[in-house]
Order: C-alpha cells, then structure tokens, then sequence
C-alpha cells in the first residue's frame, strides 16, 4: 500500500471510505465534507503540487450519483495519487482553486458538462457550451444526438440524425473490418 | 445564352491578330477572371486546415491555380474553404462570416465533418455547413488530401465556367442584413 495512503488514513480516519490499488496506482475515496482538507493536506504534507485533472462521474441510478475524481502528482519525484469523492444531485462540492488555481477550469468544465456545482469558485460559468444553454451534456440522461436548443444571438443546437448508432467498436474482435465502429445490431 | 459545351472554345482565335484581339462572350470573359483568380476565405476548424495549409504551401502549391491569395477579411475573399468541424458554438461566426463576402461567392465543404458532421453525430457539432450556407462543392475524405482540396477547387472553376454571370447580375438578391 502507497505510504501517502497510509499517511491520508491516519490523519483522517473514518472520513477515508475506502482505498484500492490497480496496476500500481493508487486511489482513495474520501468524504465530501472532508475533501478539501484531504486536499490541502495532500499539497501540504504529502507534497502533491500538481493537480492533473479534475472529473467526475455520472452513476445515474446510484445514490450517491455523482463522484469526483482528482488526480495528484508531485513534479519532482513522479508520484501519483487518485482521490474519489461521491457527490449527491443536491450537494456542492468546495472549490480547489484556493490550492491548485489549475482548478479553475476543471471545474467549471465539470459544472458545464455534468452540472456539480462548486462553492467559493472565483468565477463559476460554463466554459465549453456557451452562458443560456439549458443542459449538462455529459449527463447520463441527456441523449448522445443532443436536444434542440434556440438563442438566436448566441447559437443553437439540433438533433444529430443516429441512423441506429451509436457507434461501438467490438475490441475483442479478431480482425480490423470486425473491430470497425457500427451500430449494435449491425453485423 | 446556354451554357458552353465543355469541348468548344469560347474564344474566336485568329492567328494573324495574335496577341491584340480575342473575340469572346461577355459570359465566358468574366468566368475566365473570376475562376482563374479565386480569393479563398480560410474557414480553419480543424485537423483540415493542416491539409489546407499543406495545400497552400510549396509542394502542392494552390497558386498553380491562382487561389493562393488567402484573404482573413472576408470583405476581400471569393470562396470560403470551410475546413474542420462546425460545433454549434462556431457555427453562427461561420455565418456572419459567409454573410460578409460580397457576392459574387462560393463556398467549399472542405471534408467529412464540414460536409455532413463527419464522425461527430453528437449534441455539440452542426450536421454539415450546408445547413447553414450554400455550399458549392463538397470535399470527401478525413481530413482530405491537398490533391483531392485542388481537385475540388478545380470543380468549382468548372462550375463558374458553366455560370450565366451576366444574368446572374439581374437576378442577384437584395443583401441580406447581417
């Protein structure tokens, strides 16, 4: 087990939910509650000073739905440390800008395309999709082919004709022409 | 008159007169100018403005073709060379831009995605330029080579070839208020 794992658990205890280990990489779940001062502590003592990428996950049907995800890294000695926080619909999730101000634009990315929202951000719009647009896109619910949406000012959105897609690929497939994307059903 | 036969000359040629008088139609003299000095309106979005790039530049050398005179103004340029992916964040820009070329202009669906959406069957990318604009050729391929984007521009000098200018002229539309 990852020393910084051992370190997180003993200076948080019960607010660590769990901790797992796949291919050398190592993951923590922490409380919401608890997730900046996991955070701060991680830059603090553990030494991670660069936050790689910030997003986050849609369970649908799981309560909690939402989860983020952090990935730390140190510059100078290579490490790398996933940190996991559920989210429910109603709850927002505390800013890391104050710690890593790269933070700023994945989270208004996470705000744009899944909806979570973030307390004490500096400036919390939407960073891909433009200000007015009524979705979050990356939500398990919101169709693939998109929805009409109008202002005429800014822009508008259609709906993307799928002719039975979407389009997969079968990476078990033993060939190349088998392994091309098609619709399910379509040999 | 009707469109020229592709395999008559449209020019009278007398060799005696050589270098002083052409006999021609009004038609054909004013599609000779305009097909052979197409100003194009790089519309770069995406990977396709690399082969567009490509195009431009000294190995395939689109000034073989008098359409190197790449304008960023869109008050000075004939065609727009629509290149890449037109997300529906873009696509109104692409408009008012279209809507800025003075008549009379062109446009090349450069590629699968400006064509029709190309792999992008999503919420965020308009299904073709063509739902917007009118587009005069169509460019296959992802993204396509320099040969096939001079082979399209080729087929667009031979669509203003074939082009009742002079009648065009009378029927042209009132501008459109942008």
């Amino acid at each position: 087990m990852s020393p910084f794992v051992t370190k997180l658990e003993s200076a948080f205890g019960e607010k660590i939910l769990g901790k797992k280990e796949f291919r050398g990489e190592h993951t923590v779940l922490v409380e919401l509650s608890a997730l900046h001062d996991v955070m701060l502590h991680c830059k603090e003592q553990l030494g991670f000073d660069f936050l790689l990428d910030i997003c986050s996950v849609d369970h649908e049907s799981v309560h909690p739905r939402f989860e983020m995800v952090y990935e730390l890294a140190s510059v100078d000695d290579s490490q790398h440390l996933r940190v996991k926080a559920p989210v429910a619909e109603d709850e927002d999730v505390q800013s890391v800008v104050d710690i890593w101000k790269t933070a700023d634009w994945h989270e208004r990315e996470v705000y744009d395309m899944m909806g979570i929202k973030f307390t004490d951000h500096p400036n919390l719009k939407r960073i891909l999709m433009w200000e007015g647009y009524p979705y979050h896109p990356l939500r398990k619910e919101f169709p693939l082919a998109g929805k009409p949406t109008e202002m005429p000012d800014v822009a508008f959105t259609g709906v993307a004709p799928m002719e039975g897609g979407p389009f997969v690929t079968s990476s078990t497939a033993t060939d190349t022409v088998a392994r091309e994307p098609r619709a399910k059903g379509e040999s | 008159m009707a469109s020229p036969d592709p395999n008559s000359t449209n020019y009278a040629y007398d060799s005696k007169i050589e270098g002083n008088v052409t006999f021609t139609q009004l038609d054909a003299a004013i599609n000779w100018m305009r097909k052979n000095s197409l100003w194009p309106m790089p519309m770069g979005l995406a990977c396709c403005a690399i082969e567009l790039m490509a195009t431009a530049s000294s190995r395939y050398d689109i000034s073989r073709f008098g359409a190197e005179v790449m304008r960023f103004s869109p008050r000075q340029a004939d065609v727009m060379i629509v290149a890449g992916t037109v997300t529906y964040k873009m696509a109104l820009a692409v408009k008012r831009i279209w809507d800025q070329m003075p008549e009379p202009k062109w446009c090349i669906a450069m590629g699968a995605c400006a064509s029709s959406g190309g792999m992008y069957r999503s919420y965020a990318t308009l299904q073709g330029i063509d739902k917007l604009i009118p587009v005069d050729v169509y460019i296959s391929g992802c993204p396509p080579r320099p040969e096939a984007l001079i082979e399209g521009l080729m087929k667009l000098q031979d669509k203003i070839d074939k082009e009742e200018s002079t009648m065009d002229l009378k029927r042209m539309p009132e501008p459109e208020q942008v």
